[in-house]
């Protein structure tokens, strides 16, 4: 029985393959020249851009090599990514979100201003 | 080299001292273990059964002799898992006050240790997969799942993790660390010895079956259904394991990670969960819950299964609320993953953090109440046979929703604050495990050995573990409750308040009563054997099912069905005989089969020995059986032959035959 | 013939309940593979959130910004890149079936992959010279987890599209083997998103702060 690409099996192109990849080192050269040049001045607002363009990369990425669309599979594909990325949000946030949380109020550096605050000392004789 | 460092790197820390000799109790188990094993050996050489066992079971790749492998597993580990307990339950009657009873902390830590990790990794997750294993591909309409090999794989691979841990016992010791082994107590500098790394290999080696299983059952449900199966035409039981494996393919990867961010510490020296150069314990505890809560509902989901596919059988009718049972799985199973700071309030992140997670814990028992309500109005005008299956239903309905309803009190943070790794918690979860998960699994097994082995189980024996079970349960853990909220803390093995001492007491008799409860388990499994001719199931539908597998026979053939069935809408077998359907009796045509193999086994049995020589630092063996893997592996791949088919006349002889049982008993 | 798969349900006693014909069903392997890749995104999500959590741990030692080599970085990216559409272009020869094609294309992304290996191996070399190695700080220790783990799973793909090699050229581009290619390209693609989080997460933002 053949099975050739099935109906769903995402087809490369040569143009899908060469636009993938300079869209790729158009969006790799852009963040390298940011932290090499030193353009921005706040980390905070640096970091931001970088994981932009690292997100909008990814996607350049699903799109053009991995031929990422919602017919593939009878859609299982995008289905399984999707959740997975919902995953990896939960997990990623809410570790750090937790992780923040604990080292402020538990960790030793902070012991001063940690749950149990001051003891009270005006009851000692 | 000299010999000596030849030696070490070789050997490792590995030396006659591993072996305990003055352990009396161990020495005891390794002699009766010695004896039951040669005999069972000396057995299976005797009947000339070598070539039979490796040639239609250790090699085979056919779901259903998996899955009853599986299930063999857990119920053997049960026996092991089930002496821990039924020890500590020993132990924790006694040892008041002057008394220090007769497991000495060191020992007892292991215990417990090793009661949760067997408990939870090689008796519940290979009775779930077990089940889902041999019942999914029936259910669907297919011959076998999606990836025969790795399910071979799959299951060595968690033999041989088992493995690993019933070596700590003679060979070294286990781990003494609680059975999630959070650092830094889990660490190099606290726990040098070799226990923590044979919970890690083994962990991760039956980690590894256990992942590629789940991949494995979702592409067989997704693509392997037969014509007219839509998703919301599935059996539920499909639906719940569906859910489950996405659980799986989406949690054990964090346990894969964590373990090995652990072994890097002990092995490596890095400084993840150490107490200094950086390090956080507390994240490891994060990452391992995150994993740790999935974990839990990939239990209890496939057991939800079961009870809906037995409420509906044992009724007469179909399930109330289908869509809505479906949706409530599926809510379960993204929520599953919103909720795992519940499992350490106590650790401090604060009043924000621990109201959301308390919330979104509160919120997780909704679906599962929904649940709860459509069994019972499916039960509502129905007509219940209690069969042993709807017994344990029934207790489990009961049973699971005290069980639940104390994990909501538990969520409550300042009412954790307090609960927090008492018996109250202990109790709560094994209310929830034994009242949910093995009740689930043995309604389970009681359901579908019939359609595994072509007769029913013996319904008296049954009936005498159900009580000894039930009763059992509720005097070994309501208890513990008391006790909990009166302050005791889990995993202590010795006390002073001479008050508590009659609550342990009552627990350990409830737990003789669990073990009265397994002695009848067992006896029931040797009394049908023996009866089996009486309780021989002809038609391959004793409890007029309503699902695809009650439609072949009992056993099904190695192909399962003659031709692939097409279906019209959901419990197609009962849609089947109210459409008088009549089996075809010719026409049969060649049926494509996977062929047997022996490279799960060889693969799993060469990880596992790879396992054993990083535990004991045995370098160059670790080397050379990792190598080993990796060659055995790409060997594999070599393979193109990897399939057969079974010739017509084959398939007509074996339809014929039952067609001839099923004339001569009508 | 004999099948009545797209007529609507009849009257229920004229519905066939089974197919006369053999019936196969679709091939799991793709589907399987990419959630097998699934799986392996939520191991470098923890490896990640591990990062995020210690990666500025330095315990008085060395830093990112002190210690990360960016040009050498650039590089290795471009050779990643670049084995990913070499890759591509493998897969566009198998697809019209021009088997020498493919082996050609696919040796070099075999040689661009080694070289991302070579250099990172020399990377890790130098800084574990530097007295930077894993036991140095947890953020040490995440650092080569995270870009070791990443190079573990280039280093298997090597292993594998060796392995392929010989099975092309003992086979050529049967219908398994080309599964295979499919789903060591899904593999390889997969490597190098994983390597742009890598490379701003680590590498640029390590550099920033």
């Amino acid at each position: 029985m053949t099975e050739h690409v099935a109906a769903g099996e995402a087809h490369g192109s040569l143009n899908g393959y060469v636009t993938g990849f300079v869209l790729s080192v158009v969006l790799t050269a852009i963040p390298f020249w940011l932290v090499m040049a030193k353009v921005f001045d706040r980390p905070g607002a640096a970091a931001a851009v970088l994981l932009g363009f690292a997100a909008v990369q990814i996607v350049v990425h699903m799109v053009y090599f991995l031929h990422m669309n919602a017919k593939s599979e009878g859609g299982w594909t995008l289905l399984a990514l999707i959740f997975t990325v919902v995953i990896v949000i939960i997990a990623l946030s809410g570790s750090l979100w937790v992780m923040y949380h604990l080292n402020t109020n538990m960790m030793p550096s902070s012991m001063h201003g940690g749950p149990m605050g001051q003891p009270d000392m005006r009851h000692m004789p | 080299m000299t010999s000596s460092e030849l030696t070490r790197l070789v050997l490792g820390r590995l030396s006659w001292d591993a072996i305990p000799y003055h352990e009396p109790i161990l020495i005891f188990t390794f002699i009766g273990v010695a004896v039951g094993g040669a005999a069972v050996l000396g057995a299976v050489s005797y009947f000339r059964l070598w070539g039979v066992l490796w040639r239609d079971w250790i090699t085979s790749i056919d779901h259903k002799k998996i899955g009853i492998m599986y299930i063999v597993l857990g119920l053997v580990m049960l026996l092991r898992g089930f002496a821990d307990a039924i020890m500590m339950r020993l132990q924790q009657a006694m040892a008041f006050g002057g008394n220090l009873g007769y497991l000495p902390p060191h020992h007892y830590d292991q215990i417990f240790t090793a009661h949760g990790v067997i408990m939870i990794f090689f008796v519940a997750m290979p009775l779930v997969t077990g089940l889902m294993n041999f019942v999914v591909p029936l259910q669907i309409g297919a011959r076998d799942v999606a990836f025969p090999f790795l399910n071979n794989l799959s299951f060595w691979m968690t033999t041989f993790g088992a493995g690993l841990v019933m070596m700590s016992l003679f060979v070294g010791e286990f781990a003494r660390t609680g059975w999630l082994a959070y650092p830094p107590l889990s660490g190099i500098a606290a726990s040098p010895d070799v226990g923590v790394d044979y919970y890690i290999w083994s962990l991760q080696i039956a980690g590894v079956g256990t992942l590629l299983s789940g991949i494995n059952l979702i592409a067989t449900i997704i693509k392997m259904r037969a014509p007219g199966m839509t998703l919301m035409k599935m059996p539920v039981f499909t639906w719940t394991a569906l859910c489950t494996n996405v659980l799986i393919v989406a949690a054990f990867p964090v346990l894969t990670a964590v373990l090995v961010l652990l072994s890097l510490d002990r092995y490596l020296g890095t400084s993840f969960f150490t107490n200094d150069l950086g390090g956080n314990a507390m994240m490891y505890v994060n990452l391992i819950w995150i994993w740790g809560h999935p974990e839990v509902y990939i239990l209890i989901l496939p057991a939800f299964g079961v009870f809906s596919e037995v409420v509906s059988t044992f009724c007469g009718k179909r399930l109330f609320g289908y869509a809505s049972m479906v949706y409530a799985t599926v809510v379960i199973t993204i929520l599953s993953y919103l909720v795992w700071l519940h499992h350490f309030f106590t650790m401090g992140s604060g009043a924000s953090v621990n109201s959301f997670f308390g919330i979104t814990t509160m919120i997780i028992s909704i679906p599962t109440g929904a649940k709860i309500f459509n069994w019972l109005f499916t039960m509502y005008r129905g007509r219940i046979r209690f069969e042993l299956p709807m017994m344990w239903t029934v207790a489990f309905m009961i049973t699971f929703v005290i069980g639940g309803m104390t994990g909501v009190l538990l969520a409550v943070p300042p009412a954790d604050f307090v609960l927090h790794n008492s018996l109250f918690l202990v109790a709560h979860f094994h209310n929830v495990i034994i009242g949910g998960v093995l009740f689930g699994m043995l309604a389970g097994i009681t359901y579908w050995f019939p359609k595994a082995f072509g007769y029913r189980l013996d319904p008296f024996w049954g009936r005498c573990a159900f009580w000894f079970w039930v009763v059992g349960f509720y005097f070994a853990f309501m208890p513990l409750y008391v006790l909990g909220l009166m302050g005791v803390t889990r995993r202590v093995s010795h006390f002073e308040d001479p008050s508590l001492q009659i609550w342990f007491q009552i627990a350990a008799f409830g737990a003789v009563l669990i073990l009265l409860g397994i002695v009848s388990l067992i006896v029931q499994f040797v009394v049908s054997y023996v009866r089996r001719e009486a309780l021989r199931d002809i038609t391959g539908d004793p409890w007029d099912g309503r699902t695809l597998e009650w439609s072949t026979s009992s056993p099904p053939p190695a192909y399962n069905f003659a031709f692939t069935p097409r279906v019209y809408d959901n419990d197609t077998w009962a849609d089947m005989k109210k459409s008088h359907y009549q089996r075809p009796r010719d026409g049969f045509i060649p049926i494509h089969m996977p062929k047997n193999t022996g490279a799960g086994f060889i693969i799993a049995a060469l990880c596992a020995a790879c396992g054993f020589a990083l535990i004991w630092h045995m370098w160059l063996p670790a080397a050379a059986t990792f190598a080993a893997v990796l060659a055995a592996t790409i060997i594999h791949t070599f393979n193109y032959n990897r399939d057969f088919y079974i010739p017509a006349e084959e398939v007509a002889r074996v339809e014929r035959a039952r067609t001839r049982l099923m004339a001569a008993h009508v | 013939m004999f099948d009545t798969l797209d007529s609507p349900a009849g009257p229920a006693t004229q519905r066939r309940f089974y197919l006369n014909v053999e019936h196969h069903p679709e091939n799991g392997t793709l589907l399987g593979f990419w959630l097998y890749l699934m799986s392996d995104c939520l191991v470098f999500a923890c490896l990640f959130a591990m990062y995020g959590v210690l990666g500025r741990s330095y315990a008085g030692g060395p830093t990112g910004a002190e210690l990360f080599d960016l040009p050498l970085v650039a590089v290795n990216t471009s050779l990643l890149l670049l084995s990913s559409i070499t890759y591509g272009f493998a897969m566009l020869e198998m697809q019209k079936g021009r088997l020498r094609g493919t082996i050609a294309w696919l040796v070099i992304t075999g040689a661009l992959g080694a070289g991302f290996i070579g250099i990172e191996l020399h990377e890790f070399a130098h800084l574990i010279h530097e007295g930077a190695g894993p036991q140095r700080s947890a953020f040490l220790s995440s650092f080569f987890t995270l870009v070791g783990t990443h190079g573990l799973h280039v280093t298997f793909g090597l292993v594998w599209l060796a392995t392929l090699l010989v099975q092309l050229t003992q086979r050529g581009l049967v219908e398994a083997n080309r599964r295979r290619l499919m789903c060591l390209s899904m593999f390889w693609h997969f490597l190098d998103v994983v390597w742009i989080g890598v490379f701003t997460f680590v590498y640029l933002m390590g550099v920033l702060s």
